[in-house]
């Protein structure tokens, strides 16, 4: 007892010495990981020496124990407290040490996560969530596994505008495939509740597409969601799916989500009658799915998808004739619905309220402007960026000894003649 | 094909204007009685028929015609001709449809009836022996016939599944092409009564591999078989164009099929409805072969000349005035609807493709028709992006639309960069994903 008591006070004292230069942080490291069960026998008498240690020098050490803290279960009014110290340590800690030992960093993270929502107050965690997950990744092309928890705080908390603030980054690096598949969707809702819809098609359209072995619910959902936007952004969904689909999707999603298929069919024919019908009778099942909200939306999109036919079609036309068209009640509804939607930018055109007439203009848009030429212009060095990082990840692959081995052994089995060192064209 | 255009449209430029305009005046000078207008004359529509089909194309007039004193002249022109054949039951059938409406010569003659299936009777054992006969002694070509006789005696009697078996029975002991031509020939008659249009097809091509076996008149009858099949499969373009390949020797020699004014027609409204003008003037208005069975329905000739002329309220005047017959033809009622709504389109688009912008109270005029259901049509139109204009529903103009090719270029390469960029990102994403799942198995096997 005593040994240890005294052990734990040597290892305090070593923290406090070894957290200087990087060699001696590794010393304390490997120092750490021997110690560990040493924490965890001594729970109780841990949190005193925390006060011991300041976190933004001895970074690691605190993180040790922390982590060891933390593993206990708590009660209610400990979490406060608890959660109180974690943030602080977050945003004080430093980054190249706690990136010597991420695992340990992730858990206390989650398990910070967990008690905000067990106080109910995910606001409190998503500010610290954030400086967690930006310390703990190497480079903004990183996905971290707190990436998906954050986003969930952000949902939670109704803080939109924090999470798009990460979803803004191109995301190339995955650790954990189920961290990809969260991301994707917290973040497809994030985007869908700031109607970034482009963005969360793009991103429900990953979790959909996403090379998987087995079905996992978080496909069914995002497909489903992603049926909705694409009606909504775009006024049509295409059943088939892309052919780098994997079969496990292609094969079972449709399944699943029949109802909101069903929608996809009437929202074709155009006719609004024909879609309330359809949301209707299966208005359980899209109540249950909690997507009742974008299937209004959907609805509200399709007067929207019929005003906008309008204008290829007619230079003026009078707002009752509009409201007869879209089937809409009055001239005085067809009024609004034209208005917001010049507002929007969804259309161009002038609304004669004398003779209730509406006159479509064409998109004014000239192309000649240097605001236009400079986003042609950075629209293009991104996609040489982007075709940059492709060769080099072709070169990377066509190095990768793992692949050559699988690409060979495959190649000579058809004919050996067909063989050469560099493979020519890799399809994903 | 533009200039070709150009020198017409000059020739009649005055006239066009003049009926652009509405000219009422040029109208009744023009306007001539049109024939078929009145009600179909079912006495010689049924001349122009023999065997089955007369029967069944009175019997289709009689029960789609909706009038009761056509349908009893139907029914009592099927009588007779029934009469003069053997199948009973399809006797049966008739006097229960005209019901003693007809007075005591047409009713149910049992005594014909019972002799004639006595009569079948003996005749089917007998055809039978015969087989039979011709099978032990296993000579081919005995056999062929016996089956054949089988095939006719069937499609007499009406049993058209037998018969359409019999007949492809034969098929094994045909030993020159003609045999197989005459195999295929009652097959197509049988499969065409039956409705079965695909076998149609199926044998049409059988035959027609057979080539030295045609005669010009199979060969019409091959064409006009196909052009049915084809029409049966709303294939209006294909059809139309095997109507129009059918040689005048096709004449009167079909007409257990088809008569030569139905190649007018059927050929006709499906060219109308599926070429455009360069084609319909090649193939159809210049086809010499073509202009003969024209000859013989000229509401069909003039119809189309005047689509072409550009006519368009004659036109239609014309296709209003037939489509009451036409819808009692077996084959093409079903497709008239569609037939004329495509043609109808097809002349809209070609009343608006010269102009920038064309008032739409003339237009309606030269269609005959209201401001407004112009406008809808017009409107579906643009919408399926079959004619590029806008309506200008305040002033009832039409302008035509000329699409910025800078302005849409410039749209198109913003778009394809953004798709672009997210493809490869997803794309890169997804590899990044396989790889990342591929050194997991790795690292699981060592």
């Amino acid at each position: 007892m005593n040994l240890n008591m005294n052990s734990m006070e040597s290892l305090v004292a070593q923290i406090q010495g070894l957290s200087g230069s990087i060699a001696d942080v590794n010393q304390l490291h490997s120092l750490l990981k021997q110690s560990e069960d040493l924490f965890h026998s001594e729970l109780a008498r841990l949190a005193p020496l925390l006060t011991e240690l300041d976190p933004s020098i001895h970074s690691l050490g605190y993180l040790y124990i922390l982590e060891a803290c933390t593993s206990a279960p708590i009660s209610k009014e400990q979490a406060n407290e608890l959660v109180l110290s974690v943030a602080r340590f977050i945003n004080l800690c430093a980054a190249e040490q706690i990136r010597l030992a991420p695992d340990k960093f992730i858990s206390v993270c989650k398990r910070f996560k967990d008690q905000v929502m067990l106080l109910e107050d995910p606001m409190r965690g998503v500010a610290p969530m954030l400086t967690a997950l930006r310390k703990l990744q190497l480079s903004s092309e990183h996905l971290t596994t707190l990436h998906p928890d954050f986003l969930l705080l952000c949902l939670l908390g109704k803080c939109y505008k924090t999470g798009l603030s990460i979803l803004e980054d191109d995301i190339f690096e995955v650790d954990q495939p189920r961290d990809f598949f969260l991301y994707c969707y917290y973040g497809g809702m994030i985007c869908i509740g700031q109607k970034k819809f482009s963005k969360a098609l793009e991103l429900l359209h990953n979790v959909v597409t996403a090379p998987m072995s087995i079905l996992n619910s978080i496909a069914v959902e995002a497909y489903k969601k992603y049926i909705l936007v694409s009606l909504i952004h775009l006024g049509q969904f295409s059943i088939s799916f892309p052919k780098y689909t994997s079969s496990v999707a292609q094969r079972n999603l449709k399944n699943f989500s029949q109802p909101y298929l069903d929608l996809v069919n009437s929202y074709g024919t155009g006719k609004i009658s024909e879609l309330e019908t359809c949301v209707l009778a299966n208005n359980e099942k899209f109540e249950f799915d909690k997507n009742l909200g974008l299937v209004k939306q959907v609805v509200s999109s399709m007067y929207k998808r019929n005003i906008q036919r309008l204008t290829q079609t007619y230079l003026t036309l009078s707002l009752q004739d509009i409201a007869n068209t879209v089937q809409l009640h009055s001239a005085k509804e067809a009024e609004m619905h034209v208005l917001q939607m010049i507002q929007d930018g969804e259309i161009y055109a002038t609304i004669n309220q004398k003779d209730g007439m509406v006159r479509f203009l064409e998109d004014p848009e000239q192309y000649k402007s240097c605001e236009m030429i400079e986003r042609i212009d950075s629209s293009i060095q991104r996609i040489m960026m982007l075709s940059r990082k492709l060769t080099d990840m072709d070169e990377l692959l066509s190095c990768d000894p793992l692949y050559l081995a699988k690409a060979g052994r495959e190649r000579q089995r058809f004919d050996f003649d067909d063989f050469d060192t560099v493979p020519s064209k890799f399809t994903i | 094909m533009e200039a070709e255009d150009e020198a017409t449209g000059q020739m009649i430029e005055e006239e066009e204007i003049y009926v652009n305009g509405g000219g009422d005046g040029d109208e009744s000078k023009r306007h001539r009685p049109i024939i078929s207008g009145e009600q179909l004359d079912i006495e010689a529509y049924a001349a122009l028929y023999t065997g089955r089909t007369k029967i069944s194309r009175l019997l289709f007039i009689a029960e789609k015609c909706g009038n009761a004193s056509m349908q009893l002249d139907a029914l009592r022109m099927a009588y007779d001709e029934i009469k003069k054949g053997e199948n009973t039951q399809l006797f049966r059938e008739v006097v229960a449809k005209i019901d003693g409406r007809l007075g005591p010569n047409y009713g149910p003659d049992s005594t014909w009836a019972d002799a004639v299936d006595r009569r079948a009777e003996l005749r089917k054992e007998k055809l039978e022996n015969e087989l039979n006969a011709y099978r032990t002694n296993l000579i081919k070509e005995s056999i062929r016939m016996g089956y054949n006789d089988f095939g006719d005696f069937y499609f007499v009697h009406g049993q058209l599944g037998d018969a359409f078996k019999n007949y492809v029975r034969t098929r094994d002991y045909c030993t020159t092409s003609k045999h197989i031509v005459h195999m295929c020939m009652n097959a197509i008659l049988v499969s065409i009564e039956m409705g079965q249009f695909t076998h149609v097809t199926s044998y049409v091509s059988k035959a027609e591999q057979s080539q030295d076996a045609l005669d010009p008149v199979a060969i019409a009858k091959l064409r006009c078989a196909a052009g049915l099949a084809l029409l049966e499969g709303k294939k209006y373009k294909l059809a139309a164009r095997k109507f129009l390949e059918t040689g005048p020797e096709l004449g009167n020699n079909y007409t257990e099929v088809i008569a030569p004014q139905d190649v007018a027609t059927y050929g006709g409204l499906c060219a109308l409805a599926s070429f455009d003008r360069a084609e319909l003037k090649s193939k159809v208005i210049d086809n010499v072969n073509f202009r003969n069975f024209l000859e013989l329905v000229p509401e069909i000739r003039e119809l189309i000349n005047d689509f072409y002329t550009s006519h368009y309220a004659s036109c239609l005047e014309y296709l209003g005035n037939l489509k009451a017959n036409l819808l009692l033809d077996i084959h093409l009622h079903d497709h008239v609807e569609t037939l004329y709504e495509q043609i109808r389109n097809k002349a809209l688009i070609q009343y608006t493709h010269p102009f920038v912008s064309v008032d739409l109270h003339m237009m309606a005029n030269a269609f005959n028709t209201s401001v407004s259901s112009l406008e809808k049509e017009l409107e579906a139109l643009i919408t399926n992006n079959q004619i590029q204009a806008r309506i200008d529903s305040h002033n009832k103009i039409l302008y035509a639309r000329h699409a910025d090719q800078r302005n849409a270029t410039f749209q198109r390469v913003l778009q394809t960069g953004s798709e672009f960029d997210r493809e490869v990102r997803a794309m890169l994403l997804r590899a990044n994903l396989i790889k990342h799942e591929f050194n997991l198995k790795a690292s699981r096997k060592h």
